[in-house]
């Protein structure tokens, strides 16, 4: 990670040239306020950071990358620093019940308790046009998120998204944990994603302390990586059938993802591997024998998936749900920068364990699943054929884990310093950007690549009808905590 | 056909026996449940604000080893229907006046578990400017169950539990 101060030419050209990953607020007192951008640059990750003093805006680069525009409305709620002559200025986060305003300001200001306030969607007009409201509280199993579509007849002509309802102070509250302590904290910032979240966070820990973990402590973290992708894939194939139509693929998929969490369990202690990471390293050693059972279950779980992947191929009704629907063009993920997973699905050909591999992935040569077609059908090929991957590299690194330590000793600096991690998780790159000063948190933005892919979804649903919705939000399996914080 | 046929013969029946609670051992759950409610138990689930953990465990009970459906348990789509709501998260601010309106909805009796150390106590996120922390501090609680995430054991129990409390 390469970080760097910029002036606002500097902010500008970055963004002309540059594929943004995230962008943030921060305040340092005293100091005044700072925006920062973190980039994907050739070399690795780029963080810039252009500090504005007392002043209070900084250039827009939603012009640049559409889906900077929620990140800049929510960091004018938590702030308080707008961009300038952003089309958008509805808040987004924010619903109106906290109880302080900006509330990442050293001096937040204290609010009464309220109700939320409501909020402006966009209205279609026209002959026949009438609007569906759906959630928070959804009709299944789900995070609570608002859907607004506009319709006619069966028809989706938009689709407007209000996110937020899961914001539960996250960041806010990584102030108050110590540095040490709070990897905790980011392995419950989206429950399924708790590897990826704990192992940005160690990483950026690590980084900013200039340490580095053990080299069997790197390939235990893989493991943990690999099989939260394998159960989230197991779990979303057998739901895709499912809102497809097809029980006996929910049944099926389902008894696969309990028999891998239970052996989870059995081997790291947590079903959803949780708290298995530790700044410095892994909680846990994995014994050979548990090496070698988890092996063998990769051996038993590749000949299932092939299985199931040829009825899904060869049944009509299901394929006739999936092919077409939902559709992100490669153009059209392309100019909305849609990433990981879905990305991979419409010909986005990015993934972090390949274009920037951390050890082990450096010595593991992962292959990249692309498809072209960005459709549902597409994403459950990409689901399908990762998982037959990850398979493969479970069993490497199973078979070729180091010996020696899990943990080394981590000092956090007593400092000003700063470190990011950024992790291929199973949804796709999740960052952790961390600043430390005098032994304590200053500010930690956690990043899921939700913020980039929601609104795509906005643009896939266009034109379908409305029950393939849950299908289609399936595909794409988005995060409401990990996004909400 | 013939392979999908193959396919569920070879699977065969996974579900797990029901679990036991320690004062009062239940062999037949739907059997209480019926003679409890009269009918099957419907459950509608609230995410509050919870990180999803909770949800993927409470996912796992419909699976084929608790098949909570085959012992008259299912989950419904609209609170009007629920005889329960289970509820997961340390309520978030922005989602408290949706629970509560959820919680008006559900017909009387209704019964509410709180799943999960966050739905307990607040857990780590505890209460904050955007957090309300435990859900007994928007809605009325009758049973709690701790973990982070509770298992689907775990969560079956709970269950069970505010179901005999409410005869």
């Amino acid at each position: 990670m390469a970080r760097r101060v910029v002036d606002r030419d500097g902010w500008l050209a970055a963004a002309r040239t540059g594929r943004l990953v995230s962008l943030w607020a921060t305040d340092r007192g005293a100091r005044g306020f700072a925006v920062s951008a973190a980039y994907a640059a050739a070399g690795g990750l780029e963080w810039l950071e252009l500090p504005l003093g007392s002043a209070t805006s900084y250039p827009d680069l939603s012009r640049h990358f559409p889906f900077a525009a929620r990140m800049q409305r929510a960091a004018a709620d938590l702030v308080g620093i707008t961009a300038e002559g952003a089309q958008d200025a509805r808040p987004w986060l924010d619903h109106g019940a906290w109880t302080l305003r900006w509330p990442l300001r050293e001096a937040s200001i204290r609010l009464p308790e309220r109700e939320p306030s409501d909020y402006p969607f966009v209205r279609v007009a026209g002959d026949g046009v009438h609007e569906i409201p759906v959630g928070p509280v959804h009709a299944g199993i789900i995070e609570p998120g608002h859907f607004r579509f506009s319709v006619v007849g069966e028809k989706v002509l938009r689709l407007e998204e209000r996110l937020g309802y899961t914001h539960k102070g996250i960041e806010r509250r990584f102030t108050e944990l110590a540095p040490l302590e709070a990897h905790r904290l980011a392995g419950r910032v989206c429950g399924d994603s708790t590897v990826a979240f704990a192992w940005a966070y160690c990483a950026a820990l690590e980084a900013a302390a200039s340490m580095k973990v053990p080299e069997r402590a790197a390939w235990l973290r893989a493991l943990l990586l690999e099989r939260e992708r394998v159960a989230n894939h197991l779990g979303d194939l057998g739901a895709l059938g499912n809102d497809g139509g097809f029980a006996l693929g929910l049944a099926q998929f389902s008894r696969l993802r309990e028999d891998w969490l239970r052996a989870s369990h059995e081997v790291f202690g947590h079903r959803l591997m949780m708290d298995a990471l530790c700044p410095g390293g892994v909680a846990a050693d994995v014994s050979a024998a548990f090496l070698t059972k988890l092996e063998k279950d990769c051996a038993r779980l590749e000949s299932e998936l092939a299985e199931l992947r040829s009825l899904y191929d060869e049944h009509a009704g299901l394929q006739d749900r999936f092919v077409t629907t939902g559709r992100a063009t490669p153009e059209l993920a392309a100019r909305l920068g849609l990433s990981g997973l879905a990305g991979r699905a419409s010909d986005q050909a990015l993934d972090l364990r390949c274009d920037h591999p951390l050890p082990p992935y450096d010595s593991l040569a992962v292959r990249k699943v692309v498809k072209r077609n960005g459709d549902v059908a597409a994403r459950v090929l990409v689901r399908f054929e990762e998982t037959a991957e990850s398979l493969r590299l479970i069993r490497l690194l199973c078979e070729g884990i180091p010996a020696g330590e899990i943990r080394a000793a981590l000092s956090v600096p007593g400092g000003e310093a700063f470190g990011a991690g950024w992790i291929e998780g199973w949804r796709g790159e999740t960052l952790v950007a961390l600043e430390l000063d005098a032994g304590r948190v200053r500010r930690c933005h956690v990043h899921d690549p939700s913020w980039q892919n929601w609104p795509v979804i906005e643009h896939a649903v266009i034109g379908n009808i409305v029950p393939d919705f849950p299908l289609i939000n399936k595909s794409f399996n988005l995060a409401y905590s990990g996004h909400d914080l | 056909m013939w392979r999908t046929i193959k396919l569920i013969a070879r699977s065969g029946i996974r579900t797990e026996p029901l679990p036991a609670v320690p004062d009062a051992p239940v062999e037949r759950l739907q059997d209480e449940i019926r003679a409890i409610l009269g009918r099957a138990l419907a459950i509608r689930q609230v995410d509050a604000g919870s990180c999803n953990g909770c949800e993927l465990e409470i996912h796992a009970l419909g699976n084929p080893y608790y098949n909570v459906e085959g012992a008259g348990i299912r989950f419904v789509a609209s609170p009007r229907h629920a005889d329960l709501l289970l509820v997961t998260g340390p309520v978030s601010r922005n989602m408290a006046q949706a629970l509560r309106r959820t919680y008006d909805a559900a017909p009387e009796p209704k019964l509410v578990v709180a799943a999960g150390q966050c739905a307990c106590d607040g857990g780590i996120f505890g209460e904050s400017y955007a957090s309300c922390g435990r859900v007994a501090n928007v809605i009325p609680v009758d049973v709690v169950v701790p973990g982070c995430p509770p298992t689907p054991l775990e969560l079956l129990k709970g269950i069970l539990a505010a179901v005999r409390r409410g005869r």
